[in-house]
């Protein structure tokens, strides 16, 4: 097949294509991948594809679609083709993904003990208090090696400049590291030659590494761990990362009803007998994780959790009270937070965010909700949000009496023009739009496995990544050089 | 291993077991039907019922094909093959962590099949070929479990529940039979008899190997003598008692606790009753309360083995 064909119609824009200049040529690093599907054969093509969803599917790697009869699971949709990040491209987000977590978890021991950045007025007080996920429980509670934040996936974006920003950062409990591994084992089975022929940089070992950095923040006197990950049962849709992260890690996936605590410890129920547990990987939310302290009527958690962690008899990652970092609206002011704990400029930006407690913006945004992108602080996975140009009148007139109504829910930005990348799409190649979540881990220094999940807005024209909104994903492929 | 983990295995497993003696008792039940025998369908019906320990709402209405239809896939009837698919499948699902992937692939395709549209034709058409994809299903799943497993505690529970379950339900069923079997029959060298007695042993799937043993010559006596005592073939109740014997002690050595000298007794207390037993003193006594017995103390080992490895006080936990 020619170039051409492939290519079919495809247009360019404004966005940035990851593949392609603005007048059509091929970037430097994508030749050698449009030479290989040219070549190809439609059918073969196709062939390939195929095989790679079938292998999904044995493997099991599905998610459960809700309010349907028995069985019915379906693929995550993954797109054959790969996403590639250049070496200096990625360079630049490990260090910005770096300094950025740095600077959030000092800001979150600093709210939870002494608090400098709110009395110096650099984050004003009432934002943070008022956050739902700030609790109040953590204040003075000494986190081992003071990480709060051991495991975190934040979203990329890249603009019509080619420039990274940060759209969000998952502080609480972010997943779909097992789609970015298992993206892989497939990729190289569907293009061994052509993987191996670009230098790609490994990420088979996060599992790995997720289970040093677990280790690395066992508490004192416990050189022989035992560490679990928590998860909410069968029925969330991430179970299956759950099953597979403690497989690959050779941990036991525990639910809430195999712990009990006695005496400020906590024990898992085993066929040998009680059995201490030491380091929580915790895939349960603050609020279901403890019904003594969070909501009462939980029964995902365990009773008693919380105050053996506070006795420092376990630990539990990401720490409780993290999402109040991932705040939408104290995520604007992460520049802020950089400057402040680091007296660095932030090496990836922000997208321009207004918030709408301040008099001045609510007024702008409500006189612009067709043209912004309004998201409620606290909520994540596509909910709780408006995009202006794809919305009707009627939507935007209930966002502006919620906006009204509680502005502090509310924050707005710019529709974005992110940049998209090619798909196949039929027996062509299509543009859509994708973001990029690295996955970071903090033990004892920050770590990025190079690469990270690249979400794809599958609909022609949608702006919405998320699986649960009919996302897809891609291998992303850091190169060498 | 998690207390959760050992409880979901052995349920897997037991399902597993019980699905494949219901497929096995319904398929041998049909096959008998087919002779003009003098033993109605209806009596045949409520025997196989009895033997599965005479479930709700399988009595017998006279529709043969809705009677085995109901059997297969009444998902709402514990009874059914397709509620134990679901209920091993469901189990499974719950520690995709602990079992191989290759487990986890038999098993849905198992579970697939059973809820295929074609399946519910076949009842119609050619059950058999459907009664025996099924038993070729769950022979697929421990062969691979056998396989591709760590053969440690999780392994043993598999083998703890797949034994007691079959201990459980073959002490049923002869305790159902055993009367049928004495009784003499009227045409005696019609062969009739020699076609119960034949069903009988397919039912435990042990025809060709009790021929190995004692030739085609049947008789009752050797027959429950076979089924009860032999130490050597998988379906018989020593076997299985033994083989239960040998996961608890190995369940335990790979723990640290001692095991719990109740689960013992009763486990070494039951093999000792077959194993020092003769075919002459069980039938000159009372056959059908020696069944009852085994039983008994079946239901006695479950007990024991939730007590002591599943659902165990904190409070006696925390003592040790």
């Amino acid at each position: 097949m020619e170039l051409e064909t492939l290519f079919g119609d495809y247009p360019l824009d404004q966005a940035f294509d990851e593949m392609r200049e603005r007048n059509g040529e091929v970037r430097p690093q994508y030749r050698a991948l449009a030479e290989t599907l040219a070549r190809l054969p439609k059918e073969e093509l196709q062939r390939r594809k195929q095989s790679a969803d079938l292998s999904f599917l044995t493997q099991g790697i599905t998610f459960t679609v809700y309010g349907r009869d028995e069985g019915t699971e379906r693929i995550f949709p993954y797109d054959l083709l790969p996403r590639l990040v250049t070496a200096e491209e990625w360079d630049r987000i490990e260090r910005g993904l770096t300094q950025r977590i740095t600077a959030l978890n000092h800001f979150l021991h600093d709210v939870y003990f002494d608090a400098k950045i709110l009395n110096d007025r650099v984050v004003p007080r009432e934002l943070v208090y008022s956050c739902k996920h700030y609790r109040r429980q953590m204040r003075g509670l000494q986190v081992p090696r003071n990480v709060y934040i051991a495991v975190v996936g934040s979203d990329l974006l890249r603009l019509n400049t080619g420039e990274f920003v940060v759209l969000e950062d998952n502080l609480r409990v972010p997943s779909g590291v097992s789609y970015m591994l298992t993206n892989r084992r497939v990729m190289k089975r569907t293009f061994p030659k052509l993987f191996h022929s670009y230098g790609v940089r490994p990420i088979e070992h996060y599992p790995q590494l997720l289970l040093a950095t677990l280790r690395s923040l066992a508490p004192e006197g416990r050189p022989e761990p035992n560490i679990v990950l928590l998860t909410p049962g069968v029925f969330n849709s991430a179970y299956f990362e759950h099953t597979y992260l403690a497989r690959q890690m050779g941990i036991d996936l525990v639910e809430g009803r195999d712990l009990v605590t006695h005496d400020n410890i906590v024990y898992m129920r085993t066929t040998d007998g009680l059995k201490r547990v030491d380091v929580i990987y915790r895939r349960v939310d603050d609020d279901f994780s403890d019904p003594l302290i969070f909501l009462s009527d939980s029964s995902l958690g365990c009773a008693g959790l919380f105050n053996a962690y506070h006795a420092g008899n376990v630990t539990v990652t990401n720490a409780f009270g993290t999402g109040l970092a991932d705040d939408k609206a104290v995520y604007a002011y992460v520049p802020r937070i950089i400057r402040y704990y680091l007296d660095e400029e932030p090496i990836l930006a922000n997208v321009e965010t207004y918030l709408l407690t301040d008099e001045k913006e609510r007024r702008h945004v409500l006189a612009n909700l067709d043209k912004l992108v309004v998201k409620a602080v606290g909520e994540s996975g596509g909910y709780g949000m408006l995009i202006g140009p794809h919305s009707t009148a009627r939507q935007r007139e209930e966002f502006a009496r919620q906006i009204e109504a509680n502005p502090r829910n509310y924050i707005a930005q710019p529709t974005l023009d992110f940049s998209r990348a090619p798909c196949l799409i039929g027996n062509h190649l299509e543009p859509r739009h994708v973001d990029l979540r690295p996955y970071v881990l903090f033990g004892d220094k920050v770590n990025i496995v190079p690469g990270g999940l690249t979400r794809v807005a599958l609909e022609k024209g949608s702006l919405v990544v998320n699986s649960s909104q009919g996302g897809g994903s891609k291998d992303t492929w850091v190169l060498e050089q | 291993m998690l207390s959760r983990v050992a409880d979901n295995l052995y349920w897997m497993s037991r399902y597993l077991e019980r699905a494949e003696n219901t497929v096995r008792q319904l398929d041998v039940t049909m096959s008998l039907m087919l002779d003009t025998s003098d033993t109605s369908a209806e009596k045949r019906w409520q025997r196989m019922v009895a033997s599965l320990g005479n479930p709700v709402g399988m009595e017998w209405n006279g529709d043969l094909d809705a009677m085995a239809s109901k059997l297969i896939f009444d998902s709402l009837s514990p009874a059914s093959v397709t509620f134990c698919v679901n209920g091993a499948r469901e189990n499974a699902g719950q520690v995709r962590e602990e079992i191989s992937s290759e487990q986890w692939q038999r098993l849905n395709r198992l579970f697939h099949q059973m809820h295929a549209p074609l399946a519910q034709v076949q009842v119609r058409t050619s059950i058999n070929d459907l009664l025996a994809s099924v038993v070729d299903g769950i022979h697929l799943f421990q062969g691979v479990s056998d396989t591709t497993m760590i053969h440690g505690q999780g392994w043993q529970f598999i083998r703890l529940g797949r034994y007691l379950e079959r201990a459980y339900a073959t002490a049923t069923l002869l305790e159902v039979y055993q009367p049928d079997l004495f009784q003499v029959h009227e045409r005696e060298d019609s062969g009739y008899q020699y076609l119960e007695l034949v069903g009988l042993l397919r039912c435990c799937t042990s025809f060709e190997a009790y021929c190995q043993v004692y030739t085609a010559d049947l008789s009752p006596g050797r027959i429950l003598e076979f089924l009860l005592l032999n130490r050597g073939f998988p379906h018989a109740i020593r076997y299985a008692v033994d083989a239960i014997r040998r996961a608890v002690e190995s369940i335990q050595r790979s723990g640290g606790r001692r095991t719990p000298d109740e689960l013992t007794a009763v486990i070494g207390r039951l093999n000792a009753m077959l194993g020092y037993t003769t075919m002459g003193e069980i039938l000159a006594g009372d056959t059908a309360s020696f069944l009852h017995t085994i039983r008994e103390q079946c239901m006695r080992i479950h007990e024991l083995i939730y007590r002591y490895y599943v659902q165990y006080s904190i409070q006696s936990a925390l003592a040790v």
